[in-house]
């Protein structure tokens, strides 16, 4: 099994850490003049985002997480498991559970890429793209022309994500949205 | 390092106007010496032994003998030949050392004062502190390690037992200690805990450390504990000097540098050779004294208000 030493540790770095994946937000180097060095790390549990602090003595080692983040295309779901495929040419599919989906299923759209979080090749986390073009299923009717005023009125989306979306916006139309805040862009370009 | 940008790393990490802080620091500190008639001495940067700390790498030349950690060993022998009162102003090294607050190499001012003990010492280190930082109003507390640990909540860092230790480690710090030892736990508290809850606002001297964490100190016992006349030094937050009342009986620190090597044996550490030259001079009479050793660029940094050692070294590690 590999492992890092301290003093290779750095951010991005993924390391294994009571069972799970994690990676090395925060990294200092602390060392009483005459005493014992230590690294006082900040690590982000891969699989539940909550972060950790944990204090190493300098010079010991942990064991490396086989992570690898990959490129893939959402396929469907079958109520318990939404399915991936690789897109390098192998079209080898993979389930990814609800834990390993969490919030991305706002955002989740046929055909579309998305960056799947692999640890021992299993998918624990699925991340959208910063922008996606989907279609409102559901908003109050569109106000011709108030393309100036400023206000807004939810809608919701076929992945069943609800967006605030100005009033001239009508049911039907393709919008983009920006998955990071949830706010509407613009609409599609055909 | 293949991915140096040498574009810009020819550059000074420190500003032009820093290294003209720089250089009026080093000037005082020559100043304050010179009014109080403590010689300047440069002994060597090289030797051919290292030393037997088991917290300092030396940096090992191939072509052999080591680079000093500090001029410790050359400067007793000085005082051994009589030097009376020595500073000495010079780069040292330390390898693995690298941080916001630690650099491979760095500056260090070390004097001795013969006749004295640690705490004339101590207000000596808060003069010189007043003087070339420019705080002439700078206040001074002196707390022992020991009340040090229990303002922060912790148990008597010389009572404890090792397992209440290890669990003030797992508490504190999140951290699983179980085969920390004793020195181990009590660094990282002390490092972690007690440090961070220091006044920034006045020279802090943490006086009266573990016996095993002074092994160039004179010990004492306190109230039935064995404790060294070191001191420590923190200001604003930071670790900035470490004194002695130094050990002069030659056969107690042959024994204590053996300690030491068997616990570097213990923890798979090279064992360097202990410096014969320094046993030699103790032999022949090291006289009563007090030594410190401050960091000169953690100083600046203080003085200047800087949080990276490279906002204030002229080049850092990554570009020298």
């Amino acid at each position: 099994m590999a492992t890092y030493s301290t003093n290779e540790f750095r951010g991005g770095l993924k390391v294994l850490l009571e069972g799970d994946p994690c990676t090395i937000v925060e990294n200092e180097f602390v060392k009483p003049g005459k005493g014992q060095a230590f690294n006082r790390v900040k690590l982000k549990n891969l699989k539940t985002g909550r972060v950790w602090e944990r204090t190493f003595k300098s010079g010991e080692s942990i064991e490396a997480a086989d992570v690898l983040d990959i490129s893939m295309e959402y396929l469907y779901s079958d109520g318990e498991f939404w399915h991936f495929m690789k897109t390098d040419g192998s079209f080898e599919q993979l389930p990814a559970d609800e834990a390993a989906v969490g919030e991305t299923k706002d955002w989740l759209k046929e055909q579309e890429q998305y960056e799947v979080t692999l640890f021992n090749g299993t998918p624990i986390s699925v991340s959208p793209p910063n922008h996606i073009e989907l279609e409102i299923v559901e908003t109050d009717p569109g106000v011709k022309g108030d393309t100036a005023t400023g206000g807004s009125k939810p809608a919701t989306l076929s992945t069943g994500a609800v967006v605030k979306v100005p009033l001239f916006i009508s049911e039907g139309e393709v919008i983009k949205v920006d998955t990071r805040t949830r706010e509407y862009i613009s609409r599609a370009k055909q | 390092m293949s991915t140096t940008d040498f574009s810009s790393s020819w550059q000074p990490s420190a500003s032009l106007e820093t290294l003209k802080q720089r250089s009026l620091l080093l000037r005082r500190i020559r100043q304050f010496f010179e009014t109080r008639s403590v010689m300047e001495v440069d002994t060597p940067h090289w030797s051919r032994f290292g030393v037997t700390d088991v917290h300092l790498e030396n940096l090992r030349i191939t072509d052999g003998g080591f680079l000093l950690t500090s001029p410790e060993y050359p400067m007793k022998r000085l005082l051994a030949a009589g030097s009376g009162d020595i500073f000495q102003l010079g780069h040292v090294f330390r390898r693995d050392e690298s941080g916001p607050r630690h650099n491979l190499e760095f500056t260090m001012l070390e004097w001795y004062r013969v006749g004295w003990d640690d705490e004339r010492l101590m207000v000596e280190v808060a003069e010189l502190c007043r003087s070339v930082a420019d705080e002439p109003e700078l206040a001074v507390e002196t707390v022992s390690y020991r009340e040090a640990f229990e303002r922060s909540g912790l148990p008597d860092p010389h009572r404890a037992e090792v397992a209440l230790l290890r669990a003030c480690v797992g508490k504190q710090l999140n951290t699983e200690a179980g085969d920390w030892s004793r020195d181990e736990c009590l660094d990282a508290l002390m490092a972690l805990v007690v440090e961070p809850g220091l006044p920034g606002d006045r020279l802090v001297f943490v006086t009266r450390y573990p016996a095993s964490q002074a092994a160039l100190a004179r010990h004492e016992v306190v109230d039935g504990v064995t404790v060294g006349r070191r001191f420590e030094v923190y200001w604003r937050g930071m670790e900035l000097a470490n004194g002695y009342w130094e050990l002069t009986d030659p056969a107690e620190q042959a024994r204590r540098f053996e300690a030491d090597r068997a616990r570097r044996r213990e923890l798979g550490l090279a064992e360097p050779e202990v410096d014969p030259n320094l046993l030699a001079a103790m032999e022949a009479g090291l006289p009563e004294c007090a030594g410190v050793a401050l960091g000169v660029d953690r100083l600046l940094m203080i003085a200047l208000g800087a949080s990276d050692i490279s906002e204030v070294l002229p080049f850092d590690a990554s570009r020298a």
